[in-house]
């Protein structure tokens, strides 16, 4: 099956938008070629604007833009857009709702060799505590390109995270991308696996190695989340697993451990993700079996439940 | 408008500013003082914000970066009569539309949410970046403190502005010299201003931020210039207007008692 990054889905995506759409405006910070807005870049240079290595900044600037009726894409990886430029994130464009979609790649711990310093296990974290923020991680090339539009048809501040490492699809073009909805993809029993990004395809791998084939269910949409959803899984099943690469503080478990607790028919809740540590250098592949996050680490956890 | 008026406009707004504060018994007197010349002189001359055009982006744009003085551009939005003079009551309190810091959400004629220093230029090299793409005359303006400037978000808006030939943009520096901790020389020195815009090729002008000749001069060669942004460093005095409080880094942050207030009103020619 074809295998492609959602970063390079992005890409694809923005180049298409931008040229459709004269609202429409990149902002990046020398990570052009990585991120891929240079795909933006390259059909429409004159709504491109590389601000240099100062996220900062640019987070500022993409709130000017906004507040001047543009719609802004501004990419970064990960640790820097979530990270360094939280504050600007929170009180420049989150606080005053601007229109301003914030397209992290490199998230998690898939940027492989370049180590600890850049593997970001805490934008889902720090995105989803900022109100009015809709987070969104989808896991392939279709959902990528779906999400993308669907951020640039809403009007406020969005933040989609986005991976390195190439990804095999799990979904065509038959599928619809909808903000908030929550897929299942296959129907099971007793165990619900509650995958989202690059862990949907884990939970897929872990499932169809499982004698009981649990439930698997894409959360693409980390916020506004698919409480309905979770709700009806609680019910119908005696443990959710949730699978993320993410640390399991603040992310999809988190998120999906609130609606659970505070639901009539709760169930077990179990986190798959980063522990509490920071990772290390290595093969990608190396850190996910290192760490516990893949189809593997899942089907212990069905197993051990 | 002739300089008398202007003149007469600022004395208003420091009342409104008071007002304000005292009111609230919470805000920042000092540095709403300190800038009041210098935004009377943009919201009566130079910008063409109107009743008419308030609520739409087709104009001129003001950002105040230095969001703690929003005691000072509420008091200009009244004075100009886009803010009703009762609602300066409210100031600070729940449920007012007039937050601590300026929401661009709640009131119209405010620009941008500000607040955390150094994230105001930005903004303004966003809005400035904006009316370029749209091919429009519009200026935008940014006030920022001198403190402010500690802000590495600062330069890095400097270097983007300079970048992208923004000579719609204007950033004018309330040089005060006084931040809350005391004296900006002391706790960390921003000297020279106009050495450190011109090294980032800005085109720079020195004012005397209570001179209302200087200021509207030095807009209009702000207006004039072409290919790079403008930087106004202004001269001012924290607390201008209100004797005790000149020059004194306590009434940073600090509301007048009944007794204070009294006297500042009568200083600014007024009955409390």
């Amino acid at each position: 099956m074809a295998k492609c990054a959602t970063r390079e889905a992005y890409g694809k995506a923005l180049a298409q938008l931008i040229q459709e759409n004269e609202r429409v405006v990149v902002l990046d910070a020398d990570l052009a070629g990585s991120t891929k807005t240079s795909e933006a870049k390259k059909v429409c240079p004159q709504r491109h604007f590389d601000v240099g290595i100062a996220e900062g900044n640019m987070m500022g600037i993409a709130a000017g833009l906004a507040a001047s009726k543009y719609i802004v894409f501004a990419s970064s990886f990960a640790m820097f857009a979530a990270g360094r430029a939280f504050e600007q994130i929170r009180n420049s464009i989150g606080y005053p709702h601007l229109n301003v979609k914030i397209c992290a790649t490199h998230a998690g711990l898939s940027v492989g060799e370049d180590g600890a310093s850049h593997q970001c296990n805490e934008d889902l974290a720090l995105m989803r505590v900022i109100p009015g923020m809709t987070v969104i991680q989808p896991c392939d090339e279709e959902e990528t390109k779906q999400a993308i539009r669907a951020v640039a048809n809403i009007d406020g501040p969005c933040y989609v995270r986005l991976g390195r490492g190439k990804v095999e699809s799990v979904y065509d073009v038959s599928y619809t991308f909808e903000i908030g909805k929550g897929n299942v993809l296959r129907k099971g029993k007793k165990v619900a696996l509650v995958a989202s990004g690059m862990m949907v395809q884990e939970a897929l791998k872990a499932a169809a190695m499982l004698e009981e084939a649990p439930t698997v269910v894409n959360i693409s949409t980390i916020k506004p989340l698919d409480t309905a959803l979770i709700k009806e899984l609680a019910k119908t099943h005696d443990t959710i697993i949730t699978c993320e690469e993410h640390s399991v503080i603040g992310g999809l478990g988190s998120a999906v451990s609130d609606v659970v607790a505070s639901s009539a028919d709760a169930c077990v809740v179990k986190h798959i993700g980063v522990q509490d540590t920071f990772g290390e250098s290595g093969d990608a592949q190396a850190l996910f079996e290192k760490y516990g996050i893949n189809a593997k680490a899942i089907v212990k956890a069905v197993q051990d439940r | 408008m002739d300089k008398q008026e202007l003149v007469e406009h600022a004395r208003q707004i420091r009342k409104h500013i008071l007002k304000q504060v005292y009111t609230a018994q919470s805000g920042h007197p000092g540095g709403s003082l300190s800038a009041t010349d210098l935004v009377t002189a943009l919201y009566f001359q130079e910008m063409d914000i109107t009743e008419a055009n308030v609520n739409s982006i087709d104009r001129d744009r003001f950002v105040l970066s230095k969001g703690h003085a929003s005691p000072l551009l509420y008091a200009v939005l009244c004075e100009k009569g886009l803010l009703d003079e009762r609602e300066l009551l409210t100031f600070r309190k729940i449920n007012s539309r007039l937050q601590g810091h300026p929401n661009m959400k709640y009131v119209a004629g405010v620009d941008m949410s500000t607040g955390s220093l150094g994230q105001g230029i930005s903004a303004a090299v966003g809005m400035a970046l904006g009316n370029k793409l749209a091919q429009n005359h519009h200026r935008v303006y940014a006030l920022l403190g001198d403190g402010e400037c500690q802000e590495g978000e600062v330069w890095e808006a400097a270097m983007a502005a300079a970048q992208y030939q923004l000579d719609n943009l204007c950033v004018i520096v309330d040089h005060n010299r006084l931040q809350i901790d005391g004296e900006v020389a002391k706790v960390m020195n921003v000297d020279s201003l106009e050495e450190k815009f011109r090294a980032f090729h800005f085109h720079v002008l020195t004012v005397d931020g209570h001179a209302m000749d200087e200021i509207l001069s030095a807009l209009s060669k702000a207006r004039e210039n072409k290919g790079r942004p403008t930087a106004i460093i202004a001269n001012t005095v924290k607390g201008k207007g209100v004797s005790f409080m000149e020059n004194q880094a306590g009434w940073h942050g600090t509301a007048p008692n009944k007794e204070q207030y009294e006297q500042a009103i009568k200083e600014l020619g007024g009955e409390a």
